[in-house]
């Protein structure tokens, strides 16, 4: 069913009666030319490009829970471009485009916002670095200006500007940032997959990779054994997991990230801002919630869910920044497991084993990487080459020394 | 999480930095070549479940800790000083 205006004005005259699912309920089949494992954004968005970009249709996603119920289901929705390094500022450029016109290409309101992004800065080093950061994304073709503190003030008059330790010099503006709805970026790309003939299989857990001849045939699963010309493993926090089923040792350490929600209040912060002393990084929601975070609990965690000192440590920087904030209520707080990779950049690249592909490595930036990142791993699951954007990707830069260290803080997992 | 520090005894999460894998401990020889530096720094079996792992007690002792610990549960199992493994002649 195609969504539109007219739809929904005859649905509601009809007493909505007429909706449809928006996707299949399939049962697997026992073979498929290609299988994502993970229905999260990364795995769905790669699905469905798989099947629009490269004209596959045999495809099958896996997904062991429900579709978009981990990281995509809950994050801080930050769309940006704002990049430094050849390699990520391509990347990243890509996806804001896809960003862009995904509405249009999958009929489904992701109720992308572009409302601005700004990072502010507090001394005269930071602001030599965000100028050259705002000058390298010019140059990868994006916008970027750098405002004084008077032009800060213009945009976010609520902000802390007269404390003493940690003033206020500037901040740099990405006016093409912004957010987006996170469930609706899975439910749109898992509606057009579907619609393309892709099968979106829950409740099915992958428990082993098949390899013969040091090429993949297929995959264990708990609705049993399914054959495939190739796979893809897009599980995220899970990867570690999923690469040890085909005997592989990744450079990937998982890692809890918290954020927090306020109740609905009526429209105060307009844009997506984040402060330069202290990880913290907030934006309202279109229902009215201040949607808001920082940085890792900094161990080792499968645990989803975090502890009270980086709790203390958010909200300390939140009132450091925008006192005012310290009269709404936190309604709910989360926490997510996040692949930290020990560049701080991701991996999308061929593995060892014939067929057998891996995205992963997202850190916590994954949500914004959406589209570009099924795009990329489409192409090189369909072609066998890197895409252009993603070249840089690689899983053995570790070995080689070619690191995409975004923030040069060094080859600790936790640190980016 | 409180950790237990076999000199100071159970302190908050937050006296501790967490450095990560006790893999760090099996430092490979300058001349180990670019694998064996790739595998130390960089590979993980980042298991869900027990590990061990390093921590230091910043401000409190300053030793090293070997922490076992429960990465689902968050339980902590164990705690150990590193100075007092290297005495028993275990390799770290």
């Amino acid at each position: 069913m195609r969504y539109s205006g007219w739809k929904v004005i005859t649905q509601g005259l009809l007493g909505n009666k007429g909706w449809t699912p928006a996707w299949r309920d399939p049962a697997p089949k026992a073979e498929y030319d290609a299988i994502i494992i993970g229905g999260g954004g990364h795995g769905l968005s790669t699905a469905y490009y798989l099947a629009k970009n490269h004209g596959l249709r045999n495809i099958a996603v896996l997904e062991k829970g429900y579709l978009g119920g981990g990281n995509v289901g809950r994050n801080t929705t930050i769309v940006r471009a704002n990049y430094f390094l050849k390699g990520n500022s391509e990347f990243y450029s890509h996806s804001l485009k896809l960003w862009e016109g995904l509405e249009a290409e999958l009929n489904y309101n992701v109720m992308h916002s572009q409302r601005g992004l700004i990072n502010l800065f507090h001394s005269d080093g930071q602001r030599d670095a965000f100028a050259r950061r705002g000058n390298m994304m010019i140059n990868q073709g994006d916008d970027a200006i750098l405002l004084d503190r008077e032009g800060v003030r213009e945009h976010l008059p609520y902000l802390d500007f007269e404390q003493t330790r940690f003033p206020i010099y500037g901040g740099l503006l990405h006016p093409r940032g912004g957010s987006a709805r996170h469930d609706a970026v899975a439910w749109g790309y898992a509606r057009g997959a579907d619609r393309l003939g892709v099968d979106l299989i829950q409740n099915c857990e992958v428990t082993g990779i098949d390899v013969e001849g040091g090429k993949v045939v297929g995959v264990q699963t708990s609705r049993g054994a399914i054959k495939a010309k190739k796979v893809g493993i897009v599980v995220a926090g899970r990867s570690s997991q999923v690469a040890a089923m085909a005997g592989m040792r990744l450079p990937i350490e998982s890692h809890i990230l918290q954020a927090f929600v306020t109740e609905g209040l009526k429209p105060v912060i307009h844009h997506v801002v984040s402060f330069g002393m202290g990880h913290f990084y907030i934006s309202q929601s279109d229902k009215g919630g201040l949607v808001f975070g920082g940085d890792l609990d900094f161990y080792a965690s499968y645990a989803a869910r975090g502890n009270l000192p980086m709790v203390e440590h958010v909200m300390e920087a939140g009132m450091t920044l925008m006192p005012m904030i310290g009269r709404a209520k936190v309604l709910r707080s989360w926490g997510g497991i996040m692949d930290m990779s020990p560049d701080g950049s991701p991996i999308i690249d061929k593995t060892h084993i014939d067929g057998l592909y891996l995205d992963c490595g997202w850190n916590y930036g994954g949500f914004k990487a959406v589209p570009a990142s099924g795009w990329c791993m489409a192409h090189l699951m369909a072609t066998d080459t890197p895409h252009e954007v993603a070249r840089r990707f690689r899983l053995d830069r570790f070995r080689t020394g070619h690191l995409l260290d975004e923030e040069g803080t060094g080859s600790q997992h936790n640190l980016h | 999480m409180r950790l237990t520090c076999p000199l100071c005894g159970p302190r908050d999460r937050r006296e501790f930095y967490y450095y990560g894998s006790e893999d760090y401990l099996q430092r490979p020889g300058p001349d180990a070549g670019p694998e064996a530096w790739d595998d130390h720094l960089h590979l993980r079996d980042n298991i869900a479940g027990e590990v061990r792992d390093l921590w230091y007690h910043e401000t409190g002792c300053s030793q090293w800790l070997i922490v076992t610990r429960n990465t689902v549960t968050h339980e902590i199992l164990s705690t150990e000083l590193v100075a007092d493994r290297k005495k028993k002649g275990v390799r770290a």
